[in-house]
């Protein structure tokens, strides 16, 4: 390719210098030492010590108490992508079939929120959820309960409010996948006698497919780290990984244990988003590649 | 007869009724109750007022953090166009070894959890001597939000036509007048909505925030978490409905610019 700015081949690195310095100074460093910090020994008394150990990271390998908040996180993050994935993937069918305005309208109402503050939308749920609620009054007029649901300091709510947050990155995803796909396909699948139920079975549902499974790995990567919605409406009642290491770091001061937790939290995160990714791109090649 | 292909029907429109409803609700409850004159949230139909918006201006230290938040806001985003530019132009005009590399580095702080960064900042901020630093807290926020920077000035150069360029040059402009009068405007836009994206990003962001953020370093988003954190009162509601409007305001901005979709799902 003939080159208008310059054809010499350290060129680019110039011109990506200044971004690589301060992503090495102020992103890969303090991650560094954040790692060599979860190695460090706590002392109760006189606070972060100068030598190494594995105990934090075997603390939290082998005692139930955080065994029980990663696999709370994990539980919470499944619900919220199933919840994403129920309600989002039909919504965003809706949102192909529909007309000129409206579908540039209502994309903008449901991918809007997405630009509003999370602590904002949170304090929305919380009132929408409180045991005098809208919900809960809504709720016990219908005669669908007798007593309010607890929704604030359960995971119930949390999910709720964690699905509100993230349900538009899964549209955003399943919207992008639907932009790839043929109509004339689906057309071809009814005038070749199928009936509406069969072809979105056998033709539309297996290409939205990889866009439903990309949106689920980011849904669930972000909702397994999500901070101030579980914190908002779980409160100490419902500890995932991120509120913990909030705790280990701002009440307990046990910064080396919080950083082994945030490392594994890392750790985690990247190699289900690396491994889905991976998984995903093998599964379906021929999609992506089209 | 066959359903119609293509056409939406009142089951369809029905679910899509409630879905819409489910998005907008907790928006509208937090406008509707900071209209409120009671001292507690409530709905404002027995009694409305504009108390709690008067309120804010007698709050000094949401007003503090408000201009902090608008200040780190312009500082950061700026900061990471200036800096994702160059990057971007490397990217997309450039085939070098480790590109690929380059790119994921760039974009990795959208796969980093915001609560690690939080703890790296912090434990980084301790070690240097830098907590409560306006500057260092703007440095970080530029790191999280070049990505967004990047991405859109990237679909920008890769969407342009290059024979404005072309010709620029073969009537004998120089490479920085070409740059200059030729590229930027051309890309303008892309970056325009990069900066834009990036002002909200850090306007938003709480969970790293939060674990460096001092007294003289509180952001809007970390304010409002503190304030929550201990009580749910009309004032927390009058100043997200402050936000919720600024968003709109920033979002009718952004359509025009760039193009909303193009923003929020990345291409056309």
């Amino acid at each position: 390719m003939a080159d208008v700015l310059a054809p010499r081949p350290s060129t680019p690195w110039v011109l990506s210098s200044p971004a690589l310095l301060l992503f090495i100074g102020i992103l890969l460093v303090p991650l560094g030492l954040t790692a060599l910090l979860s190695f460090n020994v706590f002392d109760g008394m006189r606070g972060i010590q100068p030598s190494y150990t594995l105990h934090n990271y075997v603390e939290i390998l082998t005692d139930s108490y955080y065994h029980q908040i990663f696999i709370r996180t994990g539980l919470m993050a499944l619900g919220v992508t199933a919840l994403c994935v129920l309600l989002g993937v039909p919504e965003t069918l809706i949102l192909a079939r529909m007309q000129a305005p409206w579908r540039g309208l209502f994309l903008v109402v449901i991918l809007g929120p997405l630009l509003i503050s999370v602590v904002v939308r949170t304090l929305g749920w919380s009132i929408l959820l409180g045991s005098q609620g809208m919900v809960n009054t809504a709720l016990q007029r219908l005669g669908i309960v007798d007593e309010p649901v607890r929704f604030l300091f359960s995971m119930l709510g949390v999910v709720i409010a964690l699905t509100h947050v993230f349900v538009p990155f899964m549209v955003i995803a399943v919207w992008s996948a639907l932009q790839k796909l043929d109509p004339q396909v689906e057309h071809a699948g009814r005038s070749l006698g199928a009936t509406a139920s069969t072809s979105f079975r056998r033709v539309v549902f297996p290409q939205l497919l990889p866009g439903v499974l990309s949106g689920s790995i980011i849904v669930f990567a972000l909702a397994a780290s999500a901070f101030a919605t579980p914190s908002i409406i779980g409160g100490r009642r419902v500890k995932v990984v991120a509120t913990a290491t909030y705790d280990e770091f701002l009440n307990s001061m046990n910064w080396p244990l919080g950083a082994a937790i945030a490392v594994l939290l890392l750790i985690a995160n990247v190699v289900i988003i690396v491994g889905c990714n991976r998984m995903l791109e093998r599964r379906f090649k021929q999609v992506f590649a089209s | 007869m066959k359903a119609e292909i293509g056409k939406n029907g009142w089951l369809a429109l029905l679910y899509h009724t409630f879905f819409v409803i489910f998005i907008v609700a907790p928006l509208i409850v937090v406008a509707l109750v900071s209209f409120t004159d009671k001292d507690y949230i409530s709905l404002p139909f027995d009694g409305a007022s504009f108390r709690w918006f008067v309120a804010i201006l007698n709050t000094p230290d949401i007003i503090d953090a408000f201009w902090l938040s608008i200040w780190l806001g312009l500082g950061s985003a700026t900061i990471a166009s200036a800096l994702a530019l160059p990057g971007a132009i490397a990217i997309a005009r450039h085939r070098f070894r480790g590109r690929e590399t380059l790119t994921a580095f760039l974009m990795s702080p959208l796969m980093i959890p915001h609560i690690v960064m939080g703890v790296a900042f912090l434990r980084f901020f301790s070690l240097a001597g830098w907590s409560g630093s306006f500057t260092a807290l703007m440095l970080t926020h530029a790191v999280i939000v070049l990505p967004y920077s990047l991405r859109l000035t990237l679909a920008a150069l890769i969407g342009m036509d290059r024979d404005a360029e072309m010709a620029a040059m073969s009537l004998g402009a120089s490479r920085l007048t070409t740059f200059r009068r030729v590229l930027l405007p051309l890309i303008m836009p892309g970056v325009a909505g990069g900066w834009m994206l990036a002002f909200i990003q850090s306007f938003d962001e709480v969970t790293m925030t939060i674990f460096v953020a001092t007294p003289g370093t509180t952001t809007l988003p970390v304010a409002i978490y503190h304030r929550i954190s201990q009580i749910t009162d009309p004032l927390v509601a009058s100043i997200s409905t402050v936000l919720i409007v600024g968003t709109l305001i920033l979002m009718v901005l952004l359509d025009r610019v760039v193009g909303l979709d193009r923003v929020l799902i990345g291409k056309k």
